[in-house]
């Protein structure tokens, strides 16, 4: 146990980590054996449907909810034993707000404060400060009823900023925002990134994870399916290009043989057909060469959605 | 052994309470809950008012109607004394539980099923005993407050007799907490605002036939042992002695009877919430 040692071994150890972490509701299986590890800095995603279990996990990381099964270690503490003092190190962003109606902005989060065991005068300062990083501060005395539901999600992060936390945990952040909101969000995420904030987000949105998460899980039906950064997944698990074919309902499924063998992979949409490929411009004369015309053709850059899609399916899941 | 090395100062003072709590579910934190009540409560003086000024009808309606007709009663020593006086202490701890019922179920029923503000908590070091606590001890001090204000009516109308009268207050205090121990238990089962009219159906026969109006002696003997288990029959009698200075043990059981019960409600209450939102 020097205190050298002791000091690097800490840097390293993960500040989550879960082996074979299962959660059951009664018969159903939410979480079915997932193995993470988070690191200090680090931002890191569950990606994944809704009912993919992306909650659930996010949930007994933030101390809140039981492990049915497996072993989870959240900043070097079991959660079942350490509950009061692992949270007392977090920051949590719950999926629907649970502001305090009956409090101003400025009291939600002195009160918060308070939780957490900070002074009077602490907490005074820090509300101060949080709201000028959550652009609230004109609305510093106004009822919480009162804000729009960006300014409210601001809110929410301001409140789960105001014991510093070592981990914060954002469960779908910006899920309901218009585009302005969410990209102010982010930017106010990525400020927290900068700091050294280790951030743990679930979304459902890909430009989401792209924008935010330096590594990702993605999960379907309570099981990961794949990991890594954005860009490795999308060279493991998708092509550089896709190339989008349109054409009038039905007429999609004729085409499926004519290009067959143009490309990695295509897949056959009731009005579209898509080609995964290198070379999107090459696979599109190739095409025309075959005499295939389509309505309209588009080609662009793989993204994590077509990973998410080829390995959560297209299939409504609710 | 890690768990062990996480031992600090405020830790070490609550280490007896959390000897006998399941772990993670008490932080010491329950007065930070308390003070989140305290800072909604400066704006809800007009309920202050309405909930002082309730009971003060009730007591002039005494002192000024059956007053009339039923002048004077034995009181708990064997003594005499004027049916308005043997009344009002009841109606004073009726109005503790009154005031702590209401802000037990139905405050708490808003937070815990629409304004998820018990979520919010759980999410800081913050556990359901915490919540339990607090809660019901602003329940309490909310009780309690209609009761202190019921007391100086009482004194200004000449219905309190004896320097013991200043311990209704605790009475008060105690009553209360029970009660808001209860009622937030009992709460806590409840998933819609039609099933309140099952509290309200609980608590007028507490309030009609806990010795209120008449002492026990009035049923009939086999009928009294379950005029007994009402606590509020507890208070009643503990609120009747005192003002009149008849101190006895029977006072004991009484406030044991309370206390048991106010333990219970805390219990059930803390396991509850842990079973709604710690899931």
């Amino acid at each position: 146990m020097a205190a050298a040692g002791e000091r690097s071994a800490r840097e390293l150890s993960p500040l989550v980590s879960a082996k074979a972490l299962v959660k059951r509701f009664g018969e159903v299986e939410a979480v079915r054996g997932i193995d993470v590890e988070v690191f200090k800095g680090e931002a890191f995603g569950f990606l994944g449907p809704n009912g993919a279990g992306k909650s659930s996990a996010m949930r007994m990381v933030g101390c809140v909810s039981p492990r049915s099964d497996g072993d989870l270690r959240v900043l070097d503490m079991d959660p079942q034993i350490d509950g009061p003092s692992i949270r007392a190190r977090l920051g949590v962003v719950p999926q629907e707000d649970n502001l305090d109606t009956e409090l101003s902005i400025r009291q939600n989060l002195q009160v918060y404060g308070r939780y957490f065991g900070l002074s009077r005068a602490h907490v005074r300062a820090k509300a101060t400060e949080l709201m000028e990083f959550a652009q609230l501060t004109e609305r510093a005395d106004d009822e919480v009823d009162t804000l729009s539901g960006g300014m409210k999600r601001r809110l929410t992060i301001a409140r789960s900023l105001v014991n510093d936390p070592d981990l914060l945990l954002l469960d779908e952040p910006t899920t309901g925002l218009d585009p302005q909101a969410r990209h102010l969000l982010w930017d106010r995420l990525f400020r927290l990134k900068q700091l050294g904030v280790t951030l743990l987000i679930t979304t459902h949105y890909m430009d989401e994870a792209e924008q935010l998460c330096d590594r990702l899980v993605i999960m379907d039906n309570g099981r990961i399916v794949a990991e890594g950064s954005p860009p490795e997944l999308i060279a493991s698990y998708s092509t550089r290009e896709v190339l989008e074919l349109r054409f009038a309902p039905g007429e999609s499924g004729d085409v499926a043989s004519t290009v067959d063998g143009l490309a990695d992979r295509v897949e056959v949409l009731p009005d579209r057909v898509l080609l995964y490929t290198e070379n999107g411009e090459a696979a599109l004369s190739a095409t025309h060469a075959r005499g295939v015309q389509p309505l309209s053709c588009l080609v662009r850059r793989s993204t994590l959605e077509d990973v998410f899609l080829r390995l959560t399916g297209r299939t409504l899941v609710d | 052994m890690a768990a062990n090395t996480e031992v600090t100062g405020t830790a070490r003072s609550r280490s007896v309470t959390l000897r006998i709590l399941p772990p993670g579910l008490y932080a010491g934190r329950a007065s930070k809950v308390l003070e989140r009540s305290l800072l909604v409560s400066r704006k809800m003086w007009l309920v202050f008012v309405s909930g002082i000024v309730e009971p003060a009808v009730y007591l002039l309606a005494f002192q000024i109607g059956f007053g009339r007709l039923v002048t004077e009663v034995v009181g708990p020593g064997g003594e005499v004394m004027s049916y308005a006086a043997f009344v009002a202490s009841a109606l004073m701890v009726a109005s503790a539980m009154n005031g702590a019922v209401y802000d037990a179920t139905f405050n708490v029923f808003f937070k815990i099923r629409h304004a998820r503000t018990y979520e919010g908590m759980l999410a800081t070091p913050v556990g359901p005993v915490d919540i339990a606590m607090g809660e019901v001890s602003w329940s309490m001090l909310r009780g309690g407050l209609y009761a202190v204000a019921f007391l100086a009516i009482m004194t200004l109308l000449g219905l309190s007799g004896s320097p013991w009268v200043v311990l209704l207050v605790p009475v008060a205090l105690l009553v209360a907490f029970t009660f808001a121990a209860l009622g937030m238990a009992c709460v806590t089962f409840i998933r819609t605002v039609s099933q309140f009219d099952y509290i309200q159906l609980a608590v007028m026969p507490l309030f009609l036939f806990s010795a209120t109006f008449y002492p026990l002696s009035v049923y009939p003997e086999p009928l009294r042992p379950v005029v007994q288990l009402s606590p509020l029959y507890h208070g009643v009698e503990l609120a009747r002695q005192l003002s009149v200075g008849v101190v006895d043990p029977a006072l004991l059981g009484h406030v044991g009877y309370l206390a048991a019960l106010a333990a219970l409600g805390l219990w059930v209450t803390s396991r509850r919430l842990a079973g709604l939102l710690l899931r």
